[in-house]
């Protein structure tokens, strides 16, 4: 499984792992979304501290939990991106949708 | 210019090959003694490329994706990925970022990824006939330009 999920103080914390790819991310999203629409959290927190790999498929991930979550009327927050990722998610202009979340270990 | 090494394999059009296929180029690549920076740009390149050959070349059957890697004595390398599915009806449109058929989950930027992480693309594509993508990568020849020197 490369997505593990925990809730802490009212957040939906998404902890992702390993390689993200158009397979692996169908997986991911399903486990997401039907814990954030069961539980409606205010925020939701992607984790990318553990992502060994990604390629667009990731991109999609970001951008289809965002839609999720405006449909929720909750956030999304991509927190804890590495640094070997930061190349495809700024060409990806995913950072206009004010979800990147540059900081160290939360 | 003859390549000084050559790879191809066939596989079935599953996702979950799209790791294995990537992973096997890279490990292709391997002989040259990349950057990390290289081999994980040419792993998201082919990942990318692959992906559309079963997302959309192959998108309501299973069919099988060919690749063919080329290593050049200066360093360059090419890789050929090729499905014989419905093919591209429009490749100048289908290469602009975030224009996807795909839908929702689809970030349409698989071409855009594989303009800016390798050094050309090229895209041949007939309807009903199936599409071919060439990738190429100059590599820093590293152990090369030391002995030279």
């Amino acid at each position: 499984m490369n997505v593990q999920i925990t809730s802490a103080d009212g957040a939906l914390i998404a902890l992702l792992s390993g390689e993200i790819d158009h397979h692996t991310a169908r997986e991911i999203r399903k486990e997401i979304d039907s814990q954030a629409e069961k539980l409606h959290p205010p925020v939701l927190k992607l984790d990318f501290s553990q992502v060994q790999f990604m390629d667009s498929s990731g991109i999609g991930l970001i951008m289809g939990r965002f839609r999720l979550m405006q449909l929720l009327g909750g956030m999304l927050l991509v927190i804890n991106v590495p640094p070997h990722l930061e190349r495809i998610i700024s060409l990806s202009g995913v950072g206009a949708l004010g979800v990147l979340q540059y900081k160290g270990k939360e | 210019m003859k390549p000084v090494n050559e790879m191809q394999l066939s596989f079935d059009s599953k996702s979950n090959n799209e790791s294995f296929a990537r992973s096997a180029v890279a490990s292709f690549i391997l002989q040259l003694d990349p950057t990390i920076g290289e081999m994980a740009d040419i792993k998201t390149a082919v990942s990318e490329a692959v992906t559309n050959a079963i997302v959309h070349g192959y998108r309501d059957t299973i069919g099988t994706i060919y690749i063919k890697s080329q290593i050049f004595e200066n360093g360059k390398i090419t890789i050929q990925i090729k499905d014989k599915g419905v093919g591209i009806e429009d490749v100048p449109k289908a290469m602009e970022p975030m224009f996807t058929t795909a839908g929702g989950e689809r970030a349409g930027l698989g071409f855009a990824v594989m303009q800016s992480f390798m050094d050309n693309i090229r895209v041949v594509s007939k309807q009903d006939k199936g599409t071919t993508v060439t990738l190429t990568k100059y590599l820093i020849p590293r152990v090369l330009s030391y002995d030279k020197r």
